[in-house]
């Protein structure tokens, strides 16, 4: 019988355990976040690559631009339309996309994703402020 | 050719192609909502039935296993974790079993010795080694998947994420890129480790012989998980912000099927349900069951205190000495020896001749 009274007390921690998820959030909504892009980001109307491909790929973009700028110094970026752009997170990506709390950060936190940017790269949005 | 693994690979490749055509052909709610909810509560239900279905049973005999020396005379010097008197020593040896499993450690492979005719029990240690990455890389995998069904993150989940994508493997050539976002080395392992307890079933002839359909099916399935949670994540490139809103509508109560979630994520979340539902009834039980084990969680005193059988149930009993009472006369009548004779003057004579005697 005691046996009994401690295998039952085990057994409802381990469903509220499992069932965590369910009252951690409850009551809380939470879809995905809206994407906010500047007036410069709507007027260039493309970014240096299909939105699909940036939407998945933009960190192997991002990767590949920080290795031919640091180790290859090539500051020049072709993209499949024959357009160029000057390789710089800084003044390229964020020129458009210069509002980083509500482009960058929002996936990234909803997603719990950390990109490294920020180690090197300073928020520039947020110094002018 | 093994009926056995061929059946429960097939199984798993069906399971496979169920939930990639189910998908494609628009039953996404079916996948992505039905089975998620039914999933989780026949898993719950199952467990707890599972549970309760072995406190319910008897503990007949008290059969703990013993690896030390048990407690005994006070100059004999006792092994209180592998042999626990006290219920504190079978606490310990439990944590130790669960979180170490030790008793895999234990594991040795009999062996004849090449030179002479010597048995030696050589250490196995792999299977230890393999089981022990996986359960760890598996529960690692699930505690990060958190990130998926909480919103904010709780910083603990954030933390191991943070440590197990530690070691950056970025691969940027214009052919490959891959290893972006970070490699959690978790599912590496994971897929590694499954991959090991597999082949060690297939292609150890001792092990396979004892292998069954249900040993393989539970491997192919969670290598189905570990293998389509990779290629989501580094090569296909499931859209992650659409992917957390299907699971937080799932543990919100507001199910919805954002777009821009691939038929690939439905086949993860398909074979995660089946290993869900399938859990509570299957060897995977052994989540519960390692802490209802007699074997594990009663303590070594059987020489101390008494192990009553709960189904002992009141036995009449006669014993010799009432049987003699019963029958004292008879017997001496027909000269059987009886332990007490009965008072009467001769009796005592007798005893008076016999004390002389002495």
């Amino acid at each position: 019988m005691k046996d009994r009274t401690l295998i039952i007390t085990g057994l409802i921690i381990f469903i509220a355990l499992v069932a965590f998820p369910f009252w951690y959030n409850m009551g809380k909504a939470s879809p995905q976040p809206d994407l906010v892009l500047t007036a410069k980001a709507k007027a260039a109307g493309a970014c240096v690559m299909p939105t699909a491909y940036m939407r998945a790929n933009h960190m192997h973009l991002l990767d590949a631009w920080r290795n031919s700028v640091v180790r290859d110094a090539k500051r020049v970026f072709v993209n499949p339309q024959g357009k160029t752009f000057n390789i710089s997170l800084t003044k390229t990506c964020l020129d458009c996309h210069s509002n980083k709390a509500e482009f960058c950060d929002r996936c990234h936190s909803y997603a719990s994703a950390e990109p490294y940017c920020w180690d090197c790269h300073l928020d520039q949005s947020k110094e002018n402020k | 050719m093994n009926v056995k693994y061929m059946y429960s690979l097939l199984a798993v490749i069906a399971l496979f192609l169920i939930a990639w055509i189910g998908s494609a052909i628009g039953l996404k709610p079916l996948f992505g909502i039905v089975f998620p909810y039914v999933a989780v509560m026949v898993f719950i239900a199952g467990f707890a039935y599972r549970v309760m279905s072995w406190a319910r049973s008897a503990v007949p005999f008290a059969i703990p296993t013993t690896c030390g020396q048990q407690k005994s005379l006070p100059w004999i010097k006792p092994n209180s974790v592998d042999n626990p008197t006290s219920t504190g020593g079978v606490v310990l040896r439990m944590i130790l079993e669960v979180v170490f499993l030790r008793s895999l450690f234990r594991n040795t492979r009999m062996k004849l010795k090449e030179s002479g005719n010597k048995l030696a029990y050589n250490l196995e240690i792999f299977l230890w080694v393999g089981a022990l990455a996986f359960h760890w890389a598996f529960f690692t995998v699930l505690f990060r998947h958190l990130r998926l069904f909480t919103n904010p993150v709780p910083g603990c989940v954030e933390l191991v994420e943070k440590i197990d994508s530690f070691f950056r493997f970025e691969v940027l050539y214009d052919a490959v890129k891959v290893a972006l976002p970070g490699v959690y080395l978790s599912g590496i392992i994971l897929l590694l480790a499954v991959t090991y307890l597999l082949l060690r079933r297939l292609f150890i002839p001792t092990v396979k012989y004892i292998s069954q359909a249900a040993d393989y099916f539970p491997l192919f399935l969670i290598f189905g998980i570990a293998f389509t949670g990779i290629l989501m994540r580094y090569f296909l490139k499931v859209d992650m912000t659409s992917t957390k809103e299907l699971t937080m509508g799932l543990v919100t109560f507001h199910p919805t099927i954002p777009k821009g979630v691939g038929s690939l994520f439905f086949i993860h979340l398909f074979l995660v349900c089946v290993l869900l539902a399938y859990f509570p009834f299957s060897k995977l039980m052994h989540l519960g069951g390692v802490f209802l084990s007699p074997t594990r969680n009663m303590r070594t005193d059987t020489r101390a205190r008494r192990h009553v059988n709960p189904w002992n149930y009141p036995v009449p009993i006669h014993t010799y000495e009432e049987y003699e009472d019963e029958f004292r006369d008879k017997m001496i009548e027909a000269g059987l020896p009886v332990e007490k004779m009965p008072e009467p003057q001769p009796a005592e004579e007798t005893d008076k001749k016999e004390s002389h005697d002495g």
